[in-house]
């Protein structure tokens, strides 16, 4: 018995002028899993994600969140539902401290009167965000220095945990990797599972088959705009993923 | 629940001594050069330029430029820019005179100072203020909404706000205020302190706890920082950028309330460039163009290096004329630091 979807798309279709972005595209993510979302490029794997995390709406389709069908107007009304984004270029503020970049947006403010006039209470975002990092295994040389000091895998580090700080119910990834370098990769892939492990679910983009072997609980694929196939990972290999992205011809796995 | 491998990073670390040297030239090394300048002069000529009187003048000479680098270094962090103050002030200065002159029952030739009370002067700072709120919040707005980049936006409403100030009065300054507030604030003093330099230390005061410690602070540096990744993390990156510049706006009515009281007249064509004044100050303060990073105290600083510079060359009888020369090396000297800085951090 399978639970059911805790959120699902059904027959999205986007279009950007000509190009048919999205054409009818379904997906699902399930609680607490890792499900990799892979296609060739212009798959529409971006547009997909921007959709269902409030960034862009469809021109048609649903968007069911536990089974309740969700119309999410921006970002911020996904962020309340839950659901949270790490965009391919971040989005830190990057002359701010890893700290105050969790808190960025939701500060929490000093007791009392002073809170009423809008003063922030920096020890307790300190100590709660050094707990999120302890949390998820994030060491960082310094709280204090801007992130723009810290390195590549540690800015993603830091976004990754600000997501999974406000985000209970989905995380998207879109090729958090990417521009990694080995060693840092497999530092971002270990939080992507400890994420998981709060029972977070996430959504990870990547081109990069073995690393999605590696990772990911479940794989749905995505080509011309439509859910071609899905596999779960165990039945899967690089030469179904790839066959099935590049033909859309499902060997094994659902039909989708 | 496993915890992910240690995640501490070799290649992350920047150079520690390179490090401790970018600080100490980003944050300290203005300080050391104020400290330096007010060490040199004193000794020099420790009785005129250490006399109370002289210091008390260089405090003076400094509350209006600091009220105005207070707004200017909002700005600034917030990446954004504000031509506009010295067009502003006197804008002002020329609608809150005319309103007390008009309350005092005085004519409009009248010179000298009226007989005006407080409930004049108090009517006439809150002209000074809105008046002064209205240009930033037009700034802000242009800049926020409109998407019109800060340096065009304010460059014009430094011509509009000039113009229309002139065309009030035919270019010609209003020259009668209250003799109250030129008694009680521009000459006055509370223990032995000019009033002028409170009022600026209280603005000063209260923009650093503001900017430093409130919420409204954290999200002016997490605009200048990055924009977009503000907006995203929900902040209402329009909404504060109208109140940064109208913030901006609104000080510089309090400068010109303190700039009428001080002069006891208009000054049509003495505060226009104060602009570049309190850009150069906010800059020598330490405070990046590139916005994100800078501070209050740093302003401060920032102001007075010009001041004691020109103060002591005066006293030492080198001719005032190489202040603007030394300044303006100083402040070059600043902003290439602070680009060292930036790329010394940014190594990737
Ligand atoms: N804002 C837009 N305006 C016009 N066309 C767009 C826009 N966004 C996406 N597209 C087009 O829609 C198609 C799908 O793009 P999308 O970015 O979703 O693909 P993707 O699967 O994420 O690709 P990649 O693997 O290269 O990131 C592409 O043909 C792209 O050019
Ligand atoms: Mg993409």
């Amino acid at each position: 018995m399978t639970p059911p979807p805790l959120l699902e798309a059904r027959g999205i279709k986007r279009r950007f002028g000509n190009v048919r972005a999205l054409d009818g595209a379904d997906f699902s993510v399930f609680p607490g899993e890792i499900c990799a979302l892979i296609g060739d490029n212009g798959a529409g794997k971006s547009t997909l994600v921007k959709i269902l995390s409030g960034a862009d709406r469809p021109d048609e389709g649903q968007i069911l969140l536990g089974g309740q069908s969700v119309a999410f107007a921006s970002p911020a009304a996904a962020q309340a539902r839950g659901i949270a984004t790490i965009y391919q270029d971040l989005a830190l503020a990057s002359e701010l401290t890893p700290f105050e970049n969790l808190f960025l947006g939701r500060e929490e403010l000093r007791p009392g009167v002073l809170g009423r006039l809008g003063f922030v209470d920096r020890p307790s975002m300190r100590r709660k965000a050094a707990e999120q990092f302890a949390r998820l295994g994030v060491r960082l040389r310094s709280a204090h220095v801007p992130v723009s000091s810290l390195s590549g895998g540690q800015r993603q580090s830091v976004a990754i945990a600000r997501a999974a700080m406000w985000a209970d119910q989905v995380i998207f990834m879109d090729e958090p990797t990417a521009a990694l370098g080995v060693v840092q990769t497999g530092r971002v892939i270990d939080l992507i599972r400890g994420v998981r492990d709060q029972g977070i679910a996430v959504v990870l983009i990547s081109h990069n088959m073995p690393q999605v072997l590696a990772v990911a609980d479940r794989v749905e694929v995505l080509r011309l705009g439509r859910r071609v196939a899905r596999f779960d990972v165990a039945d899967a290999n690089v030469n179904r993923l790839v066959a099935a992205m590049t033909s859309g011809t499902a060997d094994h796995g659902v039909p989708a | 629940m496993t915890v992910a491998a240690p995640f501490h990073e070799a290649e992350g670390e920047a150079d520690p001594a390179m490090e401790r040297w970018g600080r100490l030239l980003g944050g300290g090394w203005i300080v050391l050069l104020l400290i330096g300048l007010v060490l040199v002069f004193g000794l020099l000529r420790p009785a005129q330029f250490g006399s109370t009187y002289n210091l008390s003048m260089l405090a003076v000479n400094a509350a209006i430029l600091l009220v105005l680098s207070v707004g200017q270094t909002f700005v600034i962090i917030a990446a954004g820019i504000d031509l506009s103050v010295g067009a502003v002030l006197v804008f002002a200065s020329i609608t809150s005179a005319q309103v007390m002159l008009h309350m005092s029952g005085a004519p409009g030739s009248t010179y000298g100072t009226t007989q005006g009370g407080w409930g004049v002067v108090a009517a006439g700072l809150a002209v000074a203020l809105l008046s002064g709120a209205f240009w930033g919040a037009i700034n802000g707005i242009l800049v926020a909404v409109a998407r019109i980049p800060a340096l065009i936006v304010t460059l014009g409403t430094f011509g509009m706000a000039l113009g229309f100030a002139q065309l009030l009065t035919n270019g010609v300054d209003v020259r009668a205020v209250p003799e109250t507030l030129v008694e009680g604030i521009g000459s006055g003093a509370v223990a032995g302190i000019p009033m002028l330099v409170l009022i600026a230390a209280a603005a000063a005061a209260v923009g650093a706890v503001v900017l430093h410690l409130t919420r409204f602070g954290v999200h002016v540096f997490a605009v200048g920082s990055d924009r977009e990744a503000a907006r995203r993390a929900g902040i209402d990156v329009r909404g504060r950028l109208i109140a940064i510049y109208t913030l901006s706006g609104t000080l510089a009515g309090l400068a010109a309330m303190m700039s009428t009281a001080r002069y006891a007249t208009t000054t049509i064509g003495g505060h226009a460039l104060d602009s570049l004044g309190t850009i150069s100050a906010v800059v020598l303060g330490g405070t990046s163009l590139f916005g994100g990073i800078g501070s209050i105290i740093g302003t401060v600083v920032g102001v007075f290096i010009p001041i004691v510079l020109l103060n002591g060359f005066v006293i030492l009888g080198i001719p005032p004329f190489w202040q603007t020369v030394a300044t303006g090396a100083v402040l070059i000297l600043a902003v290439w630091i602070d680009q060292l800085k930036r790329r010394a951090r940014e190594h990737r």
